[in-house]
C-alpha cells in the first residue's frame, strides 16, 4: 500500500504545505502522498460526519475566550477545514438547543473536526518519513 | 434514527472507520479492525447503558 511519493521524507516546507492541504480537505494530504484510498476514505467518512451532526442541528461554536469550553469546541469545530468555512458561509450551524439532537450534533461536529487533526498528524509522520 | 442507540451505532461506525484506516495500511487489515473497533464501541456502549439503568438510585 506505501506509495513512491510517501517512502521518502519530505523537505520541512513540503511537510507544512502537505498538511495544511490535509487540514483544508480532509484526506487531500493521503492523497498528495499517493496513498489514494485513505484519502477517499477520510474524505468521505469526515465529511459526512460533519455534515451529520449539523442536520442534527448542532451548533458550530464561535470563538469566545470569555467561555474558554466554547472556544475549544470552536477550535474542534474549525480543525475539519473547507467543510466549516463552507457551512460558515451559507449560514448552517447554527445550532437549537431546544432540539433532542442538539448535543448529539455537537459531538458529531466536534469528533470529526477531531479525528481531521489526527489525520493531519498522521501525514504529517508519512511525509516526514516516520510511517 | 435519532434514537440514542441508533446515533451511538452511527457514531461507532464514523469513528470506527477513521481509527481502522489511520493505524492499517492494508485495506483488508483496516475492515478486519474497522469490525472490531465498531464491535467494541457499541458493546461497551450497551453494557455501560445497562450498568447506568439503575441511576438515579
Amino acid at each position: 500500500m506505501r506509495a513512491t511519493t510517501a517512502d521518502r521524507a519530505q523537505p520541512a516546507a513540503t511537510a507544512y504545505l502537505i498538511c495544511a492541504a490535509a487540514w483544508l480537505l480532509p484526506g487531500l494530504g493521503h492523497f498528495w502522498l499517493g496513498r489514494r484510498q485513505k484519502g477517499i476514505t477520510f474524505l468521505v467518512a469526515l465529511t459526512l460526519m460533519f455534515a451529520f451532526g449539523l442536520w442534527l442541528e448542532g451548533a458550530l461554536f464561535p470563538f469566545q475566550v470569555s467561555q474558554p469550553l466554547v472556544a475549544l469546541g470552536a477550535l474542534a469545530d474549525l480543525g475539519i477545514g473547507l467543510p466549516y468555512i463552507i457551512a460558515r458561509a451559507i449560514g448552517v450551524g447554527a445550532g437549537r438547543v431546544v432540539v433532542i439532537t442538539y448535543e448529539y450534533g455537537n459531538t458529531f461536529v466536534i469528533v470529526a473536526g477531531l479525528l481531521n487533526m489526527l489525520v493531519v498528524l498522521d501525514v504529517f509522520d508519512i511525509a516526514k518519513g516516520r510511517k | 434514527m435519532t434514537s440514542h442507540f441508533s446515533l451511538m451505532v452511527i457514531f461507532s461506525l464514523f469513528v470506527s472507520v477513521v481509527f481502522a484506516t489511520l493505524m492499517r495500511d492494508e485495506p483488508s487489515e483496516q475492515l478486519a479492525f474497522a469490525g472490531r473497533l465498531f464491535v467494541g464501541f457499541v458493546g461497551a456502549g450497551t453494557l455501560i447503558g445497562w450498568l447506568l439503568y439503575p441511576l438515579p438510585l
